[in-house]
């Protein structure tokens, strides 16, 4: 219940502040934010595109540590975890492509251009898809579990190689490739007045309380169909 | 089973990749499903280029795009074949699993590798515009391409036989894996057609090579997951 409360409280004053907050040039009040050339009013997708491809891969190492303690356990929950952290996952992986996309489409001039960045949410929805293929091939569910669990944790490993190696060994037009004058650091450090800072990380916080909580709801659900 | 002697482990390794070799030499499936699919993929590719000289960049994205498919083709041979012929079980009775993962790895990748030298051999003298210029490169990323190739096929199609999906998932499942390891290679071949120095490329290199530790290193630890019933 506190959860609850406190992520309607936390996600309204995000929406809030992220869309709401007007832009200056030369902030005053704290409620103002900064202009960044190039980006303008386009900068506020930060606040929610980038939670949102954290959420994916938070609930991807979350599958895949579940998917380690099945097999370390061999208990039926520990798969229903897994699975479930790897649909909400797919789900937010799914959101995190499309804002972007529509982003890309104003600021790039295009909705996809093969950036590293998008490479790399492309292949995040691809491992998605493919765990969800494999799931769906196999009819034995111990079998299913112990195939789906060992997959989940060797695309785990290809994931840094695109999230963090990649990226910065070829250039892209996302903040943070290599190439962008302030260097190719985490994109967190990007350009952002503290005001800013602040909005961000509430939101990284507010997006994953709702992980947890829509991961403990699919898990109760998951956990009734399976006992039918 | 793990704490058998190095030395035993290593003849066990080697008996389950002649055993592969051997069953591969008699009924030559994988071979020959290879060979024709590297044939007529390079004969749609000229035909579809007909007398225009691509450029090497276009050309180098191609002859991966011929190699990945070909070893999507043959590279599962391996552990399908055992649970066709229903001989996992004495398998798994006989070697430890890790030297069952290393033999058929080693078969692997002597698969891929002759593959890729068959591939690049063709491309070479069919293709029009494909000339590399800097050879070391090239050799050099295709041999690191086809280790890579081996370590992170040869765990999925484990996953394949074991599934009992006969290969249709077998692309779906690999390309993700593989992506890191395609992008680089095709990087790497562009920059030797284009005759870069090898030092130029060195980035490339030491990216491969971690990929292909942390793959064999996860794809042995996990094996024994798959294996074991």
């Amino acid at each position: 219940m506190g959860l609850r409360i406190t992520l309607g409280i936390l996600l309204t004053l995000v929406l809030l502040a992220g869309v709401g907050f007007p832009l200056s040039p030369h902030p005053q009040h704290w409620y103002e934010l900064p202009v960044i050339p190039g980006l303008e009013e386009k900068a506020r997708l930060i606040f929610f595109h980038v939670p949102t491809a954290w959420l994916s891969v938070i609930a991807f190492l979350t599958s895949m540590y579940f998917g380690i303690r099945y097999l370390r356990k061999r208990e039926h929950i520990d798969d229903i975890r897994s699975s479930s952290a790897a649909g909400l996952g797919f789900m937010f992986c799914v959101l995190a492509t499309l804002t972007g996309a529509i982003w890309a489409k104003f600021n790039w001039g295009s909705f996809w251009n093969w950036d590293p960045r998008e490479t790399s949410i492309f292949v995040l929805l691809l491992i998605y898809g493919a765990y969800f293929s494999l799931r769906s091939a196999i009819e034995n569910t111990e079998k299913r579990a112990t195939l789906s669990s060992v997959y989940s944790i060797l695309a785990a490993v290809t994931v840094p190689f695109f999230i963090f190696i990649l990226p910065r060994i070829t250039s892209g037009l996302h903040p943070g490739a290599k190439g962008d004058p302030d260097g190719a650091g985490p994109v967190v450090e990007f350009k952002m007045s503290p005001n800013m800072r602040v909005i961000f990380f509430s939101s990284l916080i507010a997006f994953t309380l709702l992980f947890v909580w829509m991961f403990q709801l699919r898990v109760r659900a998951a956990k009734l169909e399976s006992e039918q | 089973m793990r704490n058998v002697a190095p030395r035993r482990w290593l003849l066990s390794v080697m008996a389950v990749f002649r055993k592969d070799l051997h069953s591969e030499l008699r009924t030559r499936y994988a071979v020959s499903a290879l060979v024709m699919f590297v044939i007529t993929t390079i004969a749609i590719i000229m035909f579809s280029l007909g007398q225009e000289n691509a450029p090497p960049e276009v050309l180098s994205g191609m002859l991966w795009v011929v190699i990945f498919f070909g070893a999507m083709s043959g590279l599962s041979r391996t552990f399908v074949m055992e649970e066709e012929r229903g001989t996992s079980m004495t398998l798994q009775l006989l070697a430890p699993p890790s030297a069952v993962y290393f033999g058929k790895l080693l078969f692997n990748f002597v698969l891929v590798t002759a593959l890729n030298i068959f591939t690049v051999l063709l491309f070479l003298f069919l293709v029009n515009g494909f000339v590399v210029q800097a050879p070391l490169v090239f050799i050099l990323t295709v041999f690191l391409g086809g280790c890579g190739f081996a370590s992170a096929t040869t765990v999925i199609a484990a996953i394949i036989a074991r599934a009992n999906t006969k290969g249709t998932l077998y692309p779906v499942l690999s390309f993700p894996i593989l992506l890191p390891l395609l992008v680089a290679v095709i990087d790497a071949t562009k920059s030797a057609a284009e005759g870069a120095p090898l030092d130029q490329v060195g980035g490339v290199f030491q990216f491969l090579i971690s990929y292909i530790v942390v793959l064999t290193t996860l794809s042995y630890l996990l094996f024994e997951y798959i294996w074991k019933d």
